[in-house]
């Protein structure tokens, strides 16, 4: 089947490659532009290990075809930071043993970070909420919400310490 | 020495060794998504394999074509047992001592069995190919049922092993038997019982679930032919085993093939095993000269690789009318697919179900395994636990409760009579195993305190009183469990997998400027060992934690081991870092004394120093002694730091627990809320507190998941239901509850530092509270025995066949 | 799972799609949000030659609430449906509907044409659209035209809609009523073993009004006009919600699957109902 042409932002880097229509954005992350971060876990749009964010939604990047994101402005995990740097959600999760396997994790930190951009000050059952299309099976989750609550604190005293 | 020379405590402080809630190393990669799992490597000119599977449970194969695949442009080969039978490796041998198809041989046995390896260009070429290759099968009467696998009219299965009447285990007693396993005295056993006051009789069916690792299996394979080395990744939770396995069946010296485990996204047992794609990728990596790597969705993993459990248990067990238990008696029909595949120690072909009596001092006892093939999956792997332990927990777990049903007696008090007591350490079971330590009484205790036990069955009793009078539709269930586990296999006297002895390793260097590179046998999916096995070094040899890099999962550079599984790694590696780190020491102690010009007994051992006894100000810190051992030439000393042990262990250790949780559950709907859990764990000496808690946490969930709704199910011709996260349940963060979690300390006697391991507890311990909870909501109404899963229809089942649903 | 191979077209206005559409006939399909279609095609169950992505039709798109009604855009997501203030006062039910499907990420992308078009039985804005007596807007070669909610679902995955139409917009009126959305399901992401929509308007304490529709218990949607009977004329005392129950449940049709057997899903059908209709009536 012949392949398109697809332009898109990633990680704020305009990329511009050929692809079949029907090759889904998680396989164009990863196998042509060498973004590792987001993994396949499910296939069926239910873990969200390949959770990525495309055009401010969290979405999952197994169950979007590239011809899709074609325009698109995509961050995977690896746009989060400077290489080689936490941002506050990561430092959480590391402080707050918020990951095991590490391989929901990228996926997780994601969907986390849209999460607080959206909701800044979230109690813990809307974290459990609106991480619910993330599967992690290693951590019980527990974890995974202190550390997403403790850089929901963070960020605020940051933004406050700063007005 | 200008050494400002702090306490010995803030020394100790800085090594963030044993007991240290160190922040994981680990963890700066993967949060930045940099982690280096199976499906990241990509290798120059790589190729990508995928099977056509079977959509038929039992079928003869009538033919195949595979000219249409063939033909399609990127396609490099399409293989077949045809093609595999010349090089011998058309069947494979599994862990169990049976044979497996690697490619579909005449017949297939289960649905998504292996029946022809595609090989293309890329993973979508594959799948159009996949598509285009024709299979004429002929549908065979299907075999679901492990209860009628030994009927006289049941269908044969395995016909390549028609008129063998004995097999890895001994004695075939049909057609479709594996093997018969026993452990105690059934004579014995059965005296018990007939002269006992109050004997009960129950069938616990533990349903066949899956381990379900975020991420599936797969490897890349790729054979370099002019150096003529293998190199093999994968999602192996045993990269030695994989290395002697893949030399054994593919003839290539094993000293040519590096298998190499990446980081692993999780293993939970699903990757113990060894599976047609890590065989189909070396192969048509060797008949194509070129990288092949080979990744299952999860269709596939669900379907075809390691499936866990499927354990029919009926059960005995007699006491006195005061509730002394005499006696266990534990027959088991073991469902082992179409292939045995079990990944258990040799000699234990049900694992260790022989630790089935439990936390409880039983006189007599007795247990026969009968493992049968059925067209299911092969597997049988510990699905977070040590082989067959969950369950043996799930089971006696079980059998308490139904005897205190009927005692009339109080499941707490019954429990607590039974315990073996803490002076009777090291305690002989019935079946055989020696426990090392436990105190189960203090423990019990201060979970019923924890949770204010009478309180609860104050608050229940109400709670049925206000049923009763139609003021609810919510009954409440307290489930208890105390659970003990045995881990750290094992001896190799008496556990080996494949003639490999079950020892583990630690090689250890410690580098002139005082760091250190230790490498082990085992491997992380995300237990932590790159710190964990760091802290046990830090505080044997005084270096700090974070001056220590951790290496496995490479078998051209780690020492040999077993693998991580069956939580084995802190029993068996842990003692093996301990023991090197001791080596280290002992050499470090002569080269101090050389250095303080003393004798080696005058010098004594403080946190990260020698120091000469009676004078403190004297003395060499491991940095001084590592830097001399490479710049001084000390006589009768060879240069260099270095230590090596493998560490076989003298037992196993028997962590423990008391689990208790609070269940409310709507009688009209099956849907159930947690209202509390609580996890006490006693795993021995705890190197890091804040992984064993992440651990309890993830094998609680993985635990509510079993009990909750996860299953494999079959439909009557073998069609697996459950085949997507759709509909296999995998709890997310909004139905999963907050766990409290506690801990007592009881150390190994034998392990060098009292370790006990921790990881797989919660899912032995959890599943009986989880599942004791449903029960006890509804033991007022006369309910005894339902099975798990406890999903929402099978919950209002257990009401409506109570009859809750027509009163009022 | 990888899908087959397939034409990939994005057409700007809803003519050029309908023209592709009519051009390669059964070959051609819309997608919006595509997390129906994608995993249905990733599971090789839905072969689509020729997908035609609906994302730049400007006209899909947009929440509108003017002279007592709503109008949704076919291309509303779920996510738009949840935090639309404007949804929020004049269709709250809406966003407690939303709330209950799928999981974050579904819904940022899952719209409500997609879900109301595609006639799977077990998604949830069909009952809500009956229930609310919502009509969809169809264009196709010939022009537009309007259909019922209540008359568009014929069997599982068949519709009122012709193969070269658009459903492009849904509109129903605004309404001061109770209302509940009732789910039961196995976890987050699951399709519903029962659901019920109920929308109940009272005056002086009697029920005015009643509209009852059930989510994943037959092959299509289910909207009891005798349930809504049972209720109107009464105070919702005990007696009219078991009569309403009751009549609704004459009407379901569930199959056995793995979230039970029938009798089960009836009974908890039953229970569903029965807390929609108390919720809606507490909230009139």
């Amino acid at each position: 089947m012949s392949k398109m042409q697809i332009k898109l932002t990633v990680n704020g880097r305009e990329r511009e490659l050929l692809a079949e229509p029907r090759e889904l954005l998680i396989h164009l992350l990863r196998e042509e532009l060498n973004l590792t971060g987001p993994h396949i876990g499910c296939d069926t749009s239910h873990c969200g290990a390949c959770t990525v964010e495309m055009d401010g939604k969290s979405v999952k990047s197994c169950t979007v075809f590239a011809a899709q994101a074609n325009g698109a402005e995509v961050t995977t995990i690896e746009g989060l930071a400077e290489p080689g740097s936490l941002n506050v959600l990561q430092s959480a999760f590391r402080e707050h043993h918020g990951l095991q396997c590490g391989f929901c994790t990228p996926g997780m930190i994601t969907r986390a970070h849209r999460l607080l951009q959206e909701n800044p000050d979230p109690s813990e059952e809307e974290v459990r909420f609106g991480m619910a299309g993330n599967l992690c099976r290693c951590t019980g989750y527990q974890n995974i919400v202190k550390s997403i609550l403790a850089a929901a604190t963070e960020l605020n005293a940051a933004k406050e310490a700063a007005e | 020495m200008n050494d400002l020379t702090p306490d010995s405590a803030a020394r100790a402080a800085k090594l963030k060794g044993l007991g240290c809630s160190r922040k994981r190393v680990e963890d700066v990669r993967f949060t930045q998504g940099k982690g280096n799992y199976v499906d990241d490597i990509k290798l120059p000119d790589m190729l990508f394999g995928d099977f056509v599977r079977s959509p038929y449970a039992h079928a003869r194969i009538k033919s195949i074509n595979i000219d249409a695949a063939m033909a399609l442009p990127g396609v490099i080969a399409v293989l077949t047992a045809k093609d595999l039978e010349p090089l011998g490796l058309h069947w494979m041998p599994t862990l169990a001592g049976d044979k497996q198809m690697v490619l579909a041989d005449g017949k297939v046995l289960f649905q998504g069995q292996e029946v022809a390896f595609v090989i293309a260009e890329d993973r979508y070429i594959n799948a159009d190919a996949i598509e285009l290759v024709e299979v004429e099968y002929e549908e065979l009467p299907v075999l679901t049922d492990a209860n009628k696998a030994m009927d006289a009219d049941a269908v044969v299965l395995r016909e390549d092993l028609a008129g063998q009447t004995s097999g890895a285990h001994g004695e075939r007693r049909h057609h479709n038997h594996i093997f018969r396993w026993e452990a105690g005295d059934e004579a014995a056993t059965n005296e018990v019982l007939e002269a006992a006051d109050v004997v009960v009789e129950e069938t616990v069916y533990y349903h066949r679930t899956h381990p379900c690792p975020l991420e599936t299996c797969g490897s890349v394979a790729s054979m370099d032919k002019t150096t003529g080395k293998l190199t093999l990744w994968g999602t192996f939770q045993a990269p030695h085993v994989v290395r002697t396995v893949a030399s054994l069946i593919s003839g290539i010296e094993e000293h040519n093939i590096r298998v190499i485990s990446p980081d692993i996204g999780g293993g939970f047992g699903n990757k113990v095993g060894v599976y047609p794609g890590y065989v189909c990728s070396i192969v048509a990596s060797i008949v194509t000269g070129r990288p092949v790597k080979w990744v299952e969705d999860r269709m596939d993993n669900l379907m075809a690789t390691a499936f866990a459990r499927d354990y029919w248990m009926k059960g005995k067990i007699s006491a006195t009318k005061e509730g002394k238990i005499t006696g266990l008696h534990c027959h088991v029909v073991a469902d082992h697919g179409a292939f045995d595949a079990c990944a258990d120690p040799t000699k234990f072909p049900a694992g260790f179900m022989s630790i089935c009596t439990g936390s409880y001092d039983i006189p007599t006892a007795w247990l026969g395994v009968d493992g049968v093939y059925t067209n299911k999956a092969p597997g049988g792997v510990s699905y977070r636990c040590s082989f067959r332990v969950t369950e043996a927990a799930y089971f006696i777990e079980r059998m308490i409760e139904v005897l205190a049903i009927e005692l009339g007696m109080d499941a707490a008090e019954l429990r607590a009579k039974n315990f073996i007591a803490k002076d009777q350490f090291p305690y002989e079971s019935a079946l055989g195993w020696e426990y090392d330590s436990g105190d189960y009484h203090t423990a019990w205790t201060k979970a019923l305190k924890a949770v204010g036990y009478d309180d609860l069955r104050a608050e229940q009793a109400e709670r049925i009183e206000a049923f009763k009078r139609g003021e609810t539709r919510k009954l409440l269930g307290i489930g208890l469990s105390h659970f003990t586990e045995i881990v750290g296999a094992g001896p190799v006297k008496n556990c080996d997998i494949l003639g490999m002895g079950m020892f583990d390793s630690c090689e250890i260097r410690i580098h002139p400027t005082g760091s250190a590179v230790a490498r082990f046998g085992t491997i992380s999916q995300g237990q932590g060992h790159a710190t964990t096995f760091a802290q046990i070094l830090a505080s044997e040899i005084g270096i700090a934690a974070d001056s220590i890099t951790v290496e496995e999962g490479d078998t051209d550079t780690a020492p040999y081991g077993l693998g991580t599984y069956g939580s084995r790694t802190t029993p068996v590696a842990g003692a093996a870092a301990a023991m090197a780190g001791r080596k280290i020491r002992a050499k470090a102690q002569m080269i101090a004394a050389y250095l303080l010009e003393v004798h080696d007994g005058d010098l004594e051992w403080d946190v990260d120093r020698f120091v000469v006894k009676g004078a403190p100000e004297q003395f060499k810190t491991m940095t001084e002694i590592a830097y001399a051992s490479y710049n001084q030439a000390i006589p009768g000393l060879e240069p260099g730091l270095e230590a090596v042990s493998y560490y076989d262990p003298p037992n196993m250790t028997y962590p423990f627990g008391a689990y208790i949780c609070v269940m409310e559950i709507d009688v009209d709907t099956g849907t159930h809320e947690i209202r509390q859990f609580y996890a006490l764990d006693d795993c021995g000496t705890r190197i890091n507190p804040m992984i064993i808690e992440g651990q309890i946490h993830g094998g609680l969930t993985e635990a509510l998941a079993i009990a909750m709704g996860q299953e494999i199910a079959y439909d009557d011709i073998g069609n697996v239901k459950t085949g997507t996260l759709m509909d296999f349940f995998l709890p997310t963060a909004w139905e999963t509850p907050t766990y409290t979690t506690d801990f007592t300390e009881t150390p190994s006697p034998h392990h060098p530092i009292g370790a006990k391991g921790v990881g797989e507890s919660p899912n032995v311990g959890g599943v009986p509270a989880f599942s004791n909870a449903v029960h006890d909501a509804f033991r007022p109404f006369g309910l005894k025995q339902a099975h798990m899963p406890h999903d929402h229809w099978r919950v209002w089942k257990i009401a409506n066949d109570l009859g809750l649903h027509t009163q009022g | 799972m990888i899908p087959g191979a397939f034409e990939y077209y994005r057409p700007r206005g809803v003519e050029d799609a309908i023209a592709i559409l009519q051009q390669h006939g059964d070959d051609a399909r819309v997608m919006a949000g595509g997390h129906s279609l994608i995993p249905m095609m990733k599971l090789r169950m839905a072969d689509v030659p020729h997908l035609i992505d609906l994302q730049d039709i400007a006209s899909l798109k947009g929440i509108t609430v003017s002279a007592g009604q709503v109008t949704l855009g076919a291309m509303v997501t779920q996510h738009e449906l949840i935090n639309s203030a404007e949804l929020r006062e004049a269709a709250p039910v809406l966003r407690e509907t939303a709330l209950q499907i799928a999981d974050p990420q579904v819904r940022y992308c899952g719209t409500i044409g997609g879900n109301v078009a595609n006639g799977d039985p077990g998604n949830d804005m069909p009952a809500l659209m009956q229930c609310l007596d919502a009509e969809f807007t169809l264009v196709g070669p010939n022009g537009s035209r309007a259909i019922k909610a209540r008359e568009f679902y014929e069997a599982a995955y068949m519709t009122g809609r012709e193969d070269d139409e658009i459903l492009t917009a849904i509109r129903f009126d605004v309404s001061g009523a109770g209302y509940a959305y009732e789910k039961q399901k196995r976890k987050i992401g699951d399709y519903a073993t029962a659901a019920a929509a109920v929308l109940l308007t009272r005056e002086n304490g009697m029920c005015t009004g009643a509209s009852v529709a059930l989510t994943n218990l037959s092959d299509v949607p289910v909207w009891s006009q005798a349930a809504g009977a049972a209720l109107e004329g009464t105070d919702c005392n005990d007696a009219a919600i078991k009569a309403a129950v009751k009549a609704a449940l004459a009407e379901a049709d569930p199959t056995e699957d793995n979230r039970g057997p029938v009798a089960f899903k009836l009974h908890v059908a039953g229970i569903i109902i029965e807390r929609a209709i108390r919720t809606a009536w507490q909230r009139a």
